[in-house]
């Protein structure tokens, strides 16, 4: 029972979470850049208003694709919530992130072709870091259960620190900030039209922004995870990530996609793997 | 009054579009987006993307060629939506009235809701029609101050 309490406590509030700290985004950035920048619940009122304009939907399945999008980030932040396997989160991450995808190719658009394909890179460059990151966890705790790790004395941080430097460069993909926004990018910022939401007018474009909502609490619990006893240090780390996050973003300019790739696989990819190598020969966990 | 209408008036999304313009008006208009005046105090953000704008700023007269364009783009726009004409040649034709490839101002293509005088337009001027649009806005939805 208590169980399913957690469930819908967290569906109910990490959109509130997520997009309050939009809106700090969005503020902190506007300082960085000299300006004064909108109130903080300025996220929630381009979330109604866009729920309230009229439908202009260019195909049928594109809808279904961004529900699907939304179902599968809530199912993650049940996985993180609910303590359960991490690696299958990473999984279902992976879902969601296709389904996105697939909202983009559903339509006619080029521009939005290339924000597909483009998202499609993103996903190449920061999924294989995730499931790293999952064996990471499981070479210290020697189980894939987010409540193991939640129940383990040592913090990961100390034991697997180069794995949480790359989860920081994933972060930043997911996130959508520069120099890794290229599928699509926030606060009126231009890339090929609007890239891969293009097309994804009015209420769709409401529910992707939920949608990013639910994931930037989903990501923001698993930075948590590195400090998780006690946890309230891990969501300390979590929220410097995220202004740590704001700085990158406004002191980068946006690279290519095939430089995102080559840096998340140079840097991040190599890390995961020194990582782990090391403890495999200290203590031949594999 | 519901908390869709008053995010309506909270967060306009413009569009900037220059039909034939000198270029004069359309660099006033940029520069309205600048720290400087940082229209994003109001929850204004410039949109590169018809299907995600919610006001249509157009600079310039309307030509036989752009008057195809301006039309397309309205109508890509969902409801509901705005449009202000900024600048003397927006609004009327303006120095290019009677040129032979000119049809006019705005006004002979889309039904304009708020026209901005002047050549070129202020930001403080542009930044008060997106005001007025607004307020033009909220009385339609019903949250009129
Ligand atoms: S109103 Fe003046 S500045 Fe603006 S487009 Fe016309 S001629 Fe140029």
């Amino acid at each position: 029972m208590s169980q399913l309490w957690i469930a819908v406590i967290a569906v109910v509030a990490a959109p509130f979470v997520g997009g309050f700290l939009s809106g700090i985004d969005r503020r902190v950035t506007a300082r960085l850049q000299g300006r004064y920048g909108p109130p903080i619940v300025q996220p929630f009122y381009d979330f109604f208003k866009l729920l309230g304009k009229g439908r202009i939907a260019t195909s049928k399945t594109q809808f279904i694709w961004i529900i699907s999008y939304l179902v599968f980030m809530i199912a993650c932040l049940l996985f993180l919530v609910l303590q359960q396997d991490i690696l299958l989160l990473v999984f279902l991450l992976g879902f969601a992130g296709i389904s996105f995808v697939l909202a983009g190719f559903s339509t006619k658009s080029p521009y939005s072709h290339f924000g597909a394909n483009r998202e499609l890179l993103q996903i190449l460059s920061y999924e294989p870091i995730l499931l790293l990151f999952a064996l990471g966890v499981y070479s210290q705790t020697g189980s894939f259960m987010i409540s193991d790790i939640l129940a383990s004395e040592a913090p990961l941080l100390a034991s697997i620190w180069p794995i949480f430097i790359a989860l920081l460069v994933v972060l930043t993909i997911k996130m959508r900030k520069s120099p890794f926004d290229i599928a699509t990018s926030h606060h009126g910022h231009q890339e090929l039209v609007k890239g891969i939401m293009t097309e994804i007018s009015g209420p769709y474009y409401a529910l992707v922004t939920l949608t990013e909502w639910y994931e930037l609490v989903l990501l923001l619990g698993i930075v948590a995870l590195f400090w998780a006893n006690p946890l309230w240090i891990g969501i300390l780390i979590a929220l410097a990530a995220f202004v740590l996050e704001l700085f990158v973003d406004n002191i980068n300019a946006r690279m290519t996609g095939g430089w995102m790739v080559r840096f998340s696989w140079a840097v991040g990819l190599v890390l995961c793997i020194v990582t782990l190598t090391y403890w495999w020969i200290m203590k031949g966990v594999f | 009054m519901g908390i869709i209408q008053k995010s309506q008036v909270k967060s306009p999304w413009i569009m900037h579009f220059c039909n034939s313009s000198c270029n004069g008006c359309d660099i006033e208009v940029l520069a309205s987006l600048t720290p400087l005046y940082d229209v994003e105090r109001f929850g204004i953000v410039n949109m590169g993307n018809p299907k995600h704008a919610d006001v249509l700023v157009v600079t310039g007269p309307v030509n036989y060629r752009t008057a195809r364009v301006l039309k397309n783009l309205y109508d890509q726009i969902p409801d509901p939506k705005m449009v202000i004409a900024v600048g003397a040649c927006a609004s009327t034709g303006g120095v290019f009235h009677n040129c032979y490839n000119i049809l006019g101002g705005v006004d002979k293509v889309l039904p304009v809701d708020v026209y901005v005088p002047g050549c070129a337009a202020r930001p403080e001027a542009i930044i008060d029609g997106v005001v007025l649009a607004l307020q033009k806005l909220s009385k339609a939805v019903g949250v009129a101050k």
